[in-house]
């Protein structure tokens, strides 16, 4: 995996008339999980779509080194489409070989048209995207929502195999996050 | 295959196929049918319906692109495909001009082939025929281009789709009179006044929707 890094320097986010928050810093290197806390609309979210580069900044700048993978709450597939045949979309664009179905319990469903799939499903799909995707920077935006305890271990699992492979993880989530070595970063310590 | 060749397969797959966004045939049979009502409702004259049929030819083009608006920028802006997209480093630009084409290649050329038949229906001769289809082929591309750039504009919007409805048409009355306007006698330079808005149209969209999606994003 290519070498990576993730920084951010004096953010703000403003939403509306609203600053979420201001003055944040942080800092997030090769092999390091940062988990965004905060309570509901406090900007967990635009955070992480300013560090994805979708969001322009209020005020500061961020500097990533890496690409970037994206989870949020949909999973970007065409909801008509067989399962296999929607992440084979994915994987031709990003050039990756197999697509991790049976991994994510998915072996099944690869001919269930994604909107039949449960919430749950729906999110193991997109982390099958995601991993298709091999970028060295995962941004998950509520990665535990709608998975069952067992979808939950293994988004975990997974999240600590790309830790270990060099990757960095930035996860906003009211769920704790229990991987070692995972900094803490409480959104409301920068509310205006 | 390069990005843009992966995208444009779907984006056929999608407009063309018989998935969801399917159903190219519907603007096809909307074209047809308001061809073949022509006759029934300003009457059967022939001389009437060879100076009217040209322009009815046109106008049914022009809505029958109206048609599949919605589902062409609308529903990969809900599903986040636009936000995987930029992860990627692809240019809304880039799946823009794809999507263009791909929408072109779902009314244009079936358009194309439905007036032969609306021809008949309305009576029009050969030279007009000929001339009728060169507008086509000419003035559909700056149709697709502007249906794609309203639908990048109104996506998200509530009532949508009606306001890209009402949007085009006015912005497509160039394409419409120069179009048109090449039946008249003596009017074929309006062929190349139809080819030349459409080339304008063509080279702004992209610009113009991909400001659009990521306003949108917001």
């Amino acid at each position: 995996m290519q070498a990576c890094r993730l920084s951010a320097a004096d953010l703000a986010c403003r939403r509306g008339d609203r600053v979420l928050f201001a003055r944040l810093s942080l800092a997030v290197e090769s092999g390091t999980a940062l988990h965004v806390t905060g309570a509901n609309g406090c900007g967990k979210s635009s955070l992480l779509r300013i560090l994805a580069g979708l969001l322009p900044a209020y005020a500061g700048a961020v500097v990533r080194e890496g690409n970037a993978g994206l989870i949020d709450e949909r999973p970007a597939l065409d909801p008509h489409l067989p399962l296999a045949r929607a992440l084979a979309f994915w994987s031709a664009l990003d050039h990756a070989a197999t697509v991790p179905l049976e991994r994510l319990g998915l072996g099944a469903l690869g001919d269930v048209p994604v909107r039949y799939l449960s919430t749950g499903q729906a999110k193991r799909a997109a982390f099958a995207r995601l991993i298709v995707q091999n970028a060295p920077i995962w941004l998950l935006d509520e990665p535990f929502n709608g998975l069952d305890d067992a979808g939950a271990g293994l988004a975990l699992e997974l999240t600590g195999e790309h830790l270990a492979g060099g990757g960095i993880a930035v996860i906003a989530s009211h769920q704790p996050f229990a991987l070692p070595g995972t900094a803490r970063l409480a959104l409301a310590d920068y509310a205006t | 295959m390069t990005a843009l060749a992966i995208l444009l397969r779907r984006d056929l797959a999608l407009l063309l196929g018989a998935g969801r966004r399917g159903a190219t045939i519907l603007p096809v049979l909307f074209f047809i049918a308001v061809a073949m009502l022509m006759p029934f409702a300003i009457g059967p004259d022939p001389k009437l319906l060879v100076r009217v049929g040209g322009g009815t030819i046109w106008v049914a083009a022009l809505l029958a692109a109206i048609l599949p608006l919605d589902r062409l920028i609308e529903p990969d802006l809900e599903h986040g495909m636009f936000d995987q997209w930029a992860l990627r480093g692809i240019a809304e630009e880039s799946v823009i001009a794809v999507r263009i084409f791909a929408h072109w290649l779902g009314f244009g050329p079936p358009l194309i082939l439905a007036a032969v038949p609306a021809a008949a229906l309305l009576g029009l001769d050969g030279p007009t025929l000929r001339t009728v289809e060169l507008g086509l082929l000419a003035g559909t591309p700056g149709l697709a281009a502007l249906g794609v750039t309203v639908a990048a504009l109104t996506a998200g919007l509530r009532g949508g789709t009606a306001l890209a409805g009402l949007l085009v048409i006015p912005l497509a009355v160039p394409l419409l009179i120069f179009g048109a306007g090449s039946l008249a006698p003596g009017g074929e330079t309006g062929l190349a006044y139809c080819a030349a808005a459409s080339l304008v149209l063509l080279a702004l969209a992209p610009f113009a929707s991909g400001a659009a999606i990521k306003a949108a994003r917001g």
